[in-house]
């Protein structure tokens, strides 16, 4: 599995530290109630197909990534700085 | 058909004309009383203990492949009760003893061999740990006994005693541990239920679960519409896709484990043996190949096959603890897909739709499992009552944060585990 890192460029799986599915761009207010924290902490879609998930450039750059991929098939699809992602959000 | 020596010798004698085999392909009928989706380990022993410990024989288990084809077929055979944390340590505990009787029970031979398994450790700090460890298993009513480092070379003379960065201090050997034919136990369980009357139904896919005002009420299937009375998911590997029919998002992640066997080498490994600082583990077949695995890919995989740095970290971990294996050449590696849980122990309850339960999150520990969770489960959809051993495998503990079990220490999140 290789990654394009939008800063380094296609670089080998092992670069990158797995952090986990990308619901971690979409936390919860403070406020929020018990609810909406079980369900981002513990909960996940979990897809059989494309996902997506953040990475860490952890021997590279050091950037957040929100990589887009088949879990199925192991394609990777895309790779964004979550930076980018989260402020296009905001 | 009953097995025995008589019979072997008898159809030794005659051709082996008499063989029949050994469970009814079953076509679905339109109602049961309980479904089971997914005719794997845990699902057919599901089955078996309705039938055996509860009379409920009439019962389906719908499978979408063939009997056994997921990761009961694709494990490292390993059989083991050495549990830390309560909840775990019980459960555990029960099933080793289930494993000790499966044979005569299911009058199958499942090639149960309890050759041991010493866990190893390299500091006086992991000695520390694994002490505590071994007290825990031995009050539990199980077995350990603490090996120092010429204990262990006595069993395991070819380790790299003297390896510079984990020189081996000792182990934790565990005599009731070993391995089993992974396939035959799923078998086994099959003719068992199907003796008893279960159907099972391969080829069945199930598409949709029907619920009513908060009660199930049957399932969709590629092979039509079946009626239940209760239905239960057992389908590791594939949770979250069957949940999210019942409308549930679970706290599973799916990752990939892949496992290693060589090419058949004459008797050298006689143990199971843990080195979990390299996260390396690793049997020798009874045809001779070298089984042995390592840690998750650590990313969310449905692939069933894994990506090459693992596979070159697994080496490098055999190669840094025995150096023999060198020697011997990989013939397979493959992967099966975990549902990991934020905790790493296992889900066994009630959901909140009446007449559904739920079985999954066995992370890296489905295997040894089968015949406990069997039991269990078939307990709590027959009474509606948690089985005492499995209480503790409830799935609202990671929302109230209330037995929690976290064997690694690590914490109750993804990724952790």
């Amino acid at each position: 599995m290789r990654i394009i890192c939008p800063n380094c460029g296609e670089r080998d799986r092992r670069e990158f530290y797995y952090v986990g599915d990308a619901v971690a761009l979409e936390r919860p207010a403070e406020d929020a109630d018990l609810a909406a924290w079980d369900d981002y902490i513990h909960n996940r879609e979990n897809p059989a197909g494309v996902t997506q998930d953040l990475w860490y450039h952890e021997m590279g750059c050091s950037a957040w990534l929100v990589v887009k991929r088949n879990t199925v098939t192991h394609e990777v699809l895309s790779a964004e700085l979550a930076a980018d992602v989260k402020g296009a959000g905001a | 058909m009953r097995f025995s020596g008589f019979r072997i010798l008898k159809e030794g004698l005659t051709g082996n004309k008499g063989w029949a085999g050994h469970w009814r392909d079953a076509a679905p009928k339109s109602e049961y009383d309980v479904v089971i989706i997914g005719g794997g380990g845990h699902g057919l022993a599901t089955a078996y203990y309705l039938a055996k410990n509860h009379g409920i024989t009439n019962v389906a288990v719908l499978e979408k492949g063939y009997l056994g084809g997921g990761n009961v077929g694709r494990n490292t055979t390993i059989v083991r009760a050495n549990y830390f944390l309560p909840g775990n340590s019980e459960f555990y505990s029960h099933s080793l003893k289930l494993w000790e009787g499966m044979e005569e029970d299911l009058n199958y031979n499942v090639m149960h061999s309890q050759r041991g398994q010493i866990v190893l450790f390299h500091s006086d700090g992991q000695r520390d740990a694994m002490v505590r460890r071994g007290n825990a298993m031995v009050n539990q009513g199980d077995d350990a006994e603490l090996l120092d480092r010429e204990g262990v070379r006595r069993h395991l003379p070819y380790l790299d005693f003297d390896n510079a960065r984990f020189p081996i201090y000792g182990g934790i050997l565990q005599r009731r541990a070993g391995t089993a034919r992974h396939d035959a136990v799923a078998w086994g369980y099959a003719r068992g239920a199907s003796d008893r009357g279960v159907d099972l139904i391969q080829n069945c896919e199930v598409t949709g679960i029907d619920i009513e005002g908060g009660v199930v009420k049957g399932v969709q299937t590629s092979r039509g519409s079946i009626r239940a009375k209760k239905v239960a998911i057992i389908v590791a590997g594939r949770s979250s896709q069957v949940a999210a029919m019942a409308g549930m998002r679970l706290p599973i992640e799916s990752h990939v484990l892949q496992a290693f066997v060589t090419e058949g080498l004459k008797p050298v490994i006689n143990h199971v043996v843990s080195f979990g600082m390299g996260h390396f583990y690793i049997s020798q077949s009874d045809k001779g190949g070298l089984v042995f695995g390592g840690d998750l890919d650590m990313y969310a995989s449905y692939a069933a096959r894994g990506n090459l740095p693992i596979v070159e970290h697994v080496m490098e971990a055999g190669m840094t603890l025995m150096p023999m294996i060198g020697k011997a050449r990989v013939l397979r590696s493959w992967g099966g897909i975990m549902d990991m849980s934020p905790d790493g122990s296992p889900i066994i309850d009630k959901t909140p739709t009446t007449g559904l339960y739920l079985n999954c999150g066995w992370c890296y520990g489905g295997f040894k499992a089968v015949p406990g969770s069997g039991y269990s489960t078939a307990h709590l959809v027959a009474t509606d009552t948690p089985h005492e051993p499995a209480a503790r495998f409830r799935l609202d503990r990671f929302r109230t944060g209330r037995g929690l079990m976290d064997e690694e220490g690590t914490g109750s999140q993804h990724n952790l585990h």
